[in-house]
């Protein structure tokens, strides 16, 4: 199987690798780029626990090739920080103990900021909608809704 | 395994032409799953969503021509569309969650060629066409004959998808699709029905077509259930009649997700709700 050659930015840098053709971004992110925050779960695009934004849209890195991120521009968890100051979602998520065993974590974040960054004052409603694609077998969801809320409302406040 | 990402369609085609085992890779969410689960095993995957053509929505004279590598997402935000064919975009729009939507395309729910398919009996329903490109040139065939059974379609070596047709939406006309699924969201139709229906000044039913998914080994559209529309105001009794036809025309196999009895008897059901849904479009048109 012959390799392809890839340039992308990630989280705003400029990355180029070589991945297989049939690897998936969510492989070459983590085995070839060291960046282990998406996780895989089902590896088929049910759980969300490998969410990434692509050209600013959430999708499952599980579900894209490495090869399809030529020139497009990829989003992970490791971009969501400001250097060592958290996220107002991560600090949340901290704060109103939204996580368990932490594996649907980084998706949940991905897709929140995707979903916040779309919607400031999202309703409950439209939260848990948001998250629908994110599975979470841990913490029921309630502490992750409130979470997102929380951080809603500081993110309001600039 | 190699993989190409043409810019042109001619050169897409010239690439699935030449190899017997290429894919077309359009939103990938069924190709990854079925490469990694081991159902298929391409020699060649052909990334079409570098081709212009394939990326947008255009609409001329009430018309929409929806490019094969348009995501569900952008069918969604798509004002124009949405509000002439409602039903497709909502059909479109329940397939998996906003991940999958950001990939998911039309064209690919159509090729993937799954009786169960959401966005092919609301298609159907509308009357959508699909443009076929293809070492021999371009065709135009009406959606309902692409899927032939389950993952199986009547393309032919080298032939691609390249648009889905959309009609003129007449005055007076509305779409609807409805399934049946065990939970509220991100789960494969048990039943899946498409209406769309038009109305005369007087409110009488002049054209109607009907499409079901999930009932048997591919979307099939019941000219019978639109029989029992047309002609009528849509009352009760037609709405009744429509049931009837949509059952009596369903084939479906037990499985985990559903009996046949079941599937049979839900068909008729959703049948009428998404006919009283279009029937309150058609109005409001």
């Amino acid at each position: 199987m012959s390799k392809v050659q890839v340039s992308t930015t990630i989280n705003g840098d400029a990355v180029s690798y070589l991945c297989e053709v049939d690897e998936t971004l969510l492989d070459v992110l983590r085995d070839r780029l060291g960046l282990t925050g998406s996780k895989e779960g089902c590896g088929t695009g049910d759980c969300g626990a490998c969410t990434v934004t692509l050209d600013g849209r959430i999708v499952c890195s599980c579900l894209v090739l490495g090869a399809e991120a030529e020139g497009r521009e990829i989003r992970t968890v490791e971009g969501i920080a400001n250097g060592d100051k958290l996220h107002p979602l991560q600090e949340k998520f901290l704060e109103f103990a939204a996580l368990q065993c932490g594996i649907c974590t980084p998706g949940f974040l991905v897709s929140a900021k995707a979903l916040l960054d779309h919607n400031p004052n999202p309703t409950e409603s439209e939260i848990r909608f948001g998250l629908a694609g994110n599975l979470c077998r841990c913490t029921g969801y309630d502490k992750i809704v409130r979470a997102v809320q929380a951080a809603a409302a500081e993110m309001r406040k600039g | 395994m190699r993989f190409e990402a043409p810019t042109t369609v001619s050169a897409a085609v010239k690439l699935l032409a030449a190899k017997a085992g290429a894919r077309v890779l359009a939103g990938g969410t069924d190709l990854l799953v079925q490469m990694r689960t081991d159902r298929v095993a391409p020699d060649l995957i052909v990334d079409v969503k570098r081709i212009p053509a394939l990326r947008t929505i255009t609409a001329k004279a009430g018309a929409f021509r929806i490019g094969a590598a348009v995501a569900g997402a952008e069918l969604g935000e798509h004002k124009a569309l949405r509000k002439a064919w409602p039903g497709v975009v909502e059909a479109a729009n329940l397939i998996g969650s906003h991940q999958i939507q950001s990939r998911a395309t039309l064209a690919g729910n159509l090729c993937n060629a799954s009786p169960a398919a959401d966005s092919v009996p609301a298609l159907v329903a509308a009357g959508a066409s699909a443009v076929i490109a293809g070492p021999r040139g371009k065709r135009t065939v009406p959606v309902e004959s692409v899927g032939t059974g389950p993952g199986k379609t009547s393309l032919k070596r080298g032939e691609m998808v390249e648009a889905i047709l959309l009609p003129k939406h007449p005055p007076r006309s509305g779409d609807a699709y409805l399934r049946f699924i065990p939970r509220s969201e991100m789960d494969i139709a048990v039943v899946g029905v498409g209406v769309s229906l038009t109305l005369d000044t007087k409110g009488v039913c002049t054209a109607a077509r009907v499409a079901l998914g999930a009932v048997a080994e591919r979307v099939i559209l019941v000219p019978d259930a639109a029989k029992a529309l047309i002609g009528s105001t849509v009352d009760a009794k037609a709405l009744e009649r429509l049931a009837a036809a949509t059952s009596a025309a369903c084939r479906p196999i037990d499985d985990k997700r559903g009996t046949k009895e079941f599937r049979t008897r839900v068909a008729g059901v959703l049948a009428r709700r998404a006919a009283e849904i279009a029937l309150k479009r058609a109005r409001g048109n």
